[in-house]
């Protein structure tokens, strides 16, 4: 068994807590890991793109084009730019919440509509899973638990080979002690959103 | 989070973590480096955890300087390890060249992290060749593991040698993470002596030439210590053969099958008995290398002058990229000389037209003030722009567009002296308070000199920011039990007789403005010090006073001033109405200096 998720989204919205959480759950299954971060322009607002292997005799930290498991997209436009990275039976997460860039802010470009993105990506993919993370997040108790809420989400999806309770250990260890409840919720909610 | 001073165990690990572990299981004594991505976690790691692991650990002013230290320490017998990424080791060569002839008395390793696709870099040179050129062993790791397990192995190596060895990575190594079983710590040793030998640590013309003949004799023995190394061993078998080193190893071993594989780690000298007889009986070898034929053109020298008549596949034959770093896909290049798995067909990229999202200057970063006072003082005036290596190179990006000229460390400030000299063109050089002491000095001190009549402006944000924070000489040293005050670059400046000296805030664009018109008009050296601290670090160290500008929508003529001057990501256009993001505004009044109706208030 062999098992690719591309974590897609921007700097700042949590992407490498993601792939720690999914790296530390997969590694405590027994699997062998091997990950690729990008790191230094990642603060800057700039496209993040994090690769996680993990499954017998991985070693290789970077997948070919085309043959990822899951994309785990945790905005609509990155989701799209980088669809490319898997095929027709990778499944989808992807999370609706736009984060502008600073020229579509300023008003030199526009950003799509995110209907459009999601039909888009719906007419070359049939496994596409949509979720409102932020929303969730504020009614779990806060937005930033949007990545605990596409951590939940992870779990409920077909095929995915670790368990959610592993998962959610997992979590739980990565997150500060006075978030772990909000981060908790989160987690459940996102999960039970899917099901 | 990683606990890398634990006694045993395994965790999930960056490869720039795993290297730290590696250094503290070997008992590293001193490190020093230059922060340069992808090797800067390295330092940001150190700079906590140093005191602890009982090691001495600097940020040095620039890689030369890192170099020396170390180099020093291990010439009195302390184990030291110098880091930096690959252009860092361009400024650090000088010192290299020569200490490879002094040699080291502790094990010294040099790190380089070189990085293929020059993801947050000004080229992607292949630094493998400093080891040709100076003469010192060297290792290379293809995974987080190996990036631990190596740096014991690499220092064993460096003391026999009494050589510096070279320790080099790439963005897919120190950026790689993987499951990293720990070995037992070692304990540190931080204090040696430095015993006098002055043939072989003064080298004069004199000495320089018996050091020569010391280096080409343990050269030599690095070649049989390589012969021997079980760094470097083959898998598999079959009659064709694959010779690969570092990252590209990984891709190999994962996606091909059915031939022979000779993997690298201790790369030179090369084992060239070893891989003399592993080609001979081949029906062919393939070389798999990021960047340079760095391997393939000694894999084809070593089948010269071993009479082997084996085909040599890779760069040279065309079958292989030079350009830029590999990935699994890379390999179906080869897919006619071996079997490689067959990778699934990727969905079509998306018709929609997507909005470039490319990294930018952050919401309220005080460069971008500049930048705006800058351009409004230059107006029409026939300028070149020199920029730097930092945050600041961002804006090269719309509207501001203040970057024409961008080589290295410290260059766009000689460069602006060169600019003033051969053109009748302003030159405005920009760089940022780690660099000015990185490499800034010196072309300040040759335009003084000369009679370049520059303007340098210091955009001075009290760290160094791009690499994720690290102190400089400009904010002072507080860690590893190490307090040192800041270095004033005003009186800096101002002491080696510059004599237009401005220091501006960069948030009040209209005063800036001003500053910058009097510094062009200026006929002599003049430097401008926009002092501001670095919005995403005060954010970290939780020292960000919470308060956001709030625009009147009564006010507001809807001109577009702010959004068109600052370009803030917290400044939001919707239809006509101009909005602030209240999650990324930062308060801090830039986009309401540059209003011409005081239609942005700030609120707290």
């Amino acid at each position: 068994m062999k098992y690719t998720v591309q974590i897609v989204g921007v700097g700042g919205q949590g992407v490498l807590l993601a792939s720690m959480v999914l790296g530390n759950a997969a590694m405590n299954m027994g699997y062998r890991v091997a990950m690729s971060e990008v790191h230094g322009m990642a603060q800057r607002g700039g496209s993040v793109l994090s690769t996680l292997r993990f499954g017998d005799d991985v070693i290789s930290p970077l997948e070919a084009v085309g043959s990822a498991d899951m994309i785990m997209g945790f905005e609509p436009a990155e989701t799209c730019r980088n669809i490319h990275l898997g095929n027709s039976d990778t499944v989808v997460l992807m999370n609706l919440d736009p984060v502008l860039p600073s020229m579509v802010a300023a008003g030199f470009e526009e950003y799509p509509d995110v209907g459009g993105l999601v039909d888009s990506v719906k007419r070359v993919n049939g496994n596409v899973v949509t979720i409102d993370a932020t929303k969730i997040a504020i009614e779990a108790g806060k937005a930033v638990a949007a990545n605990a809420v596409m951590i939940g989400a992870v779990a409920a999806m077909k095929g995915f080979p670790i368990p959610k309770d592993v998962l959610l250990d997992a979590l739980v260890s990565q997150v500060p002690e006075k978030f772990r409840d909000l981060n908790i919720r989160a987690f459940e909610m996102g999960f039970s959103s899917l099901q | 989070m990683s606990n890398l001073l634990s006694d045993g165990g395994r965790q999930l690990l960056l490869g720039n973590e795993a290297i730290v572990r590696g250094l503290i299981e070997a008992g590293t004594g001193f490190a020093s480096t230059y922060p340069g991505t992808p090797s800067s976690e390295i330092g940001n790691i150190l700079e906590k955890i140093s005191g602890d692991a009982g090691m001495y650990f600097e940020f040095s002013t620039n890689e030369k300087v890192a170099l020396e230290v170390s180099a020093a320490a291990a010439s009195s017998g302390v184990r030291s390890f110098a880091f930096m990424k690959h252009v860092g080791l361009n400024v650090a060569s000088d010192p290299l060249m020569t200490l490879s002839y002094a040699g080291v008395r502790g094990g010294m390793l040099i790190l380089s992290a070189d990085d293929p696709s020059a993801h947050s870099s000004q080229n992607e040179q292949d630094n493998r060749y400093y080891s040709t050129l100076a003469l010192i062993p060297m290792m290379e790791p293809s995974t987080p593991q190996e990036a631990k397990d190596m740096v014991a192995e690499a220092y064993r190596v460096s003391e026999e040698l009494t050589l510096p060895l070279l320790y080099r990575t790439t963005t897919r190594v120190n950026h790689a993470r993987g499951v990293v079983e720990f070995s037992e710590r070692s304990e540190p040793v931080t204090k040696g002596h430095f015993d006098r030998d002055v043939v072989r640590f003064v080298n004069i013309p004199a000495h320089a030439k018996v050091n020569r003949n010391r280096l080409l004799n343990l050269y030599a023995k690095a070649a049989e210590m390589s012969e021997e190394s079980p760094l470097n061993f083959v898998e598999g078998s079959g009659d064709i053969g694959i010779i690969t080193s570092g990252v590209s190893y990984t891709y190999v071993r994962e996606f091909t099958s059915g031939a022979s594989v000779f993997k690298l780690g201790f790369t030179n000298p090369l084992p060239e008995k070893r891989l003399a007889e592993f080609i001979r009986g081949k029906r062919y070898v393939i070389v798999v290398e990021e960047l340079e034929p760095f391997l393939e053109d000694q894999v084809l020298r070593i089948c010269a002058q071993n009479g082997l008549d084996v085909p040599v596949y890779g760069k040279r034959s065309g079958h292989l990229p030079r350009a830029w770093e590999f990935s699994p896909d890379t390999l179906t290049a080869i897919r006619d000389l071996v079997s490689v798995q067959e990778f699934r067909e990727p969905l079509p990229r998306s018709e929609v037209k997507l909005p470039s999202r490319p990294p930018t200057l952050c919401a309220g970063c005080p460069h971008r003030g500049l930048y705006a006072a800058t351009k409004r003082a230059v107006g029409s005036r026939d300028v070149v722009y020199c920029s730097d290596i930092g945050c600041y190179t961002l804006g090269v990006q719309p509207p501001f567009q203040t970057a024409d000229f961008i080589i290295c460390m410290g260059g766009g400030a000689g460069a602006a002296g060169g600019f003033a000299a051969s053109t009748d063109q302003k030159a405005i050089a920009f760089m940022g308070d780690s660099t000015f002491f990185h490499a800034g000095v010196p072309p300040l001190v040759n335009a003084l000199f000369n009679d370049h009549r520059i303007v340098m402006v210091i955009l001075d944000n009290r760290t160094t920011a791009m690499t994720g924070h690290q102190p400089n000489p400009g904010t002072g040293r507080e860690f590893g039990g190490i307090t040192t005050e800041s270095i004033d670059i005003e009186k800096l400046v101002r002491g080696i007789g510059v004599r237009f000296v401005e220091k501006v805030n960069p948030y009040d664009v209209k005063a800036a403005t001003k500053v910058m018109r009097d510094a062009v008009d200026f006929d002599g050296v003049a430097v401008v010090i926009s002092e501001c601290p670095c919005p995403l670090e005060l954010k970290k160290r939780k020292m960000l006073e919470p308060k956001v500008c709030v625009v009147d929508q009564d006010r507001c003529i809807q001109c577009s001033a702010c959004v068109k001057n600052i370009a803030c990501p917290a400044l939001v256009k919707r239809e006509d109405r101009i909005e602030v993001d209240e999650t990324q505004c930062i308060g801090c009044r830039m986009c309401a200096s540059v209003c011409p109706r005081e239609a942005i208030e700030v609120r707290r």
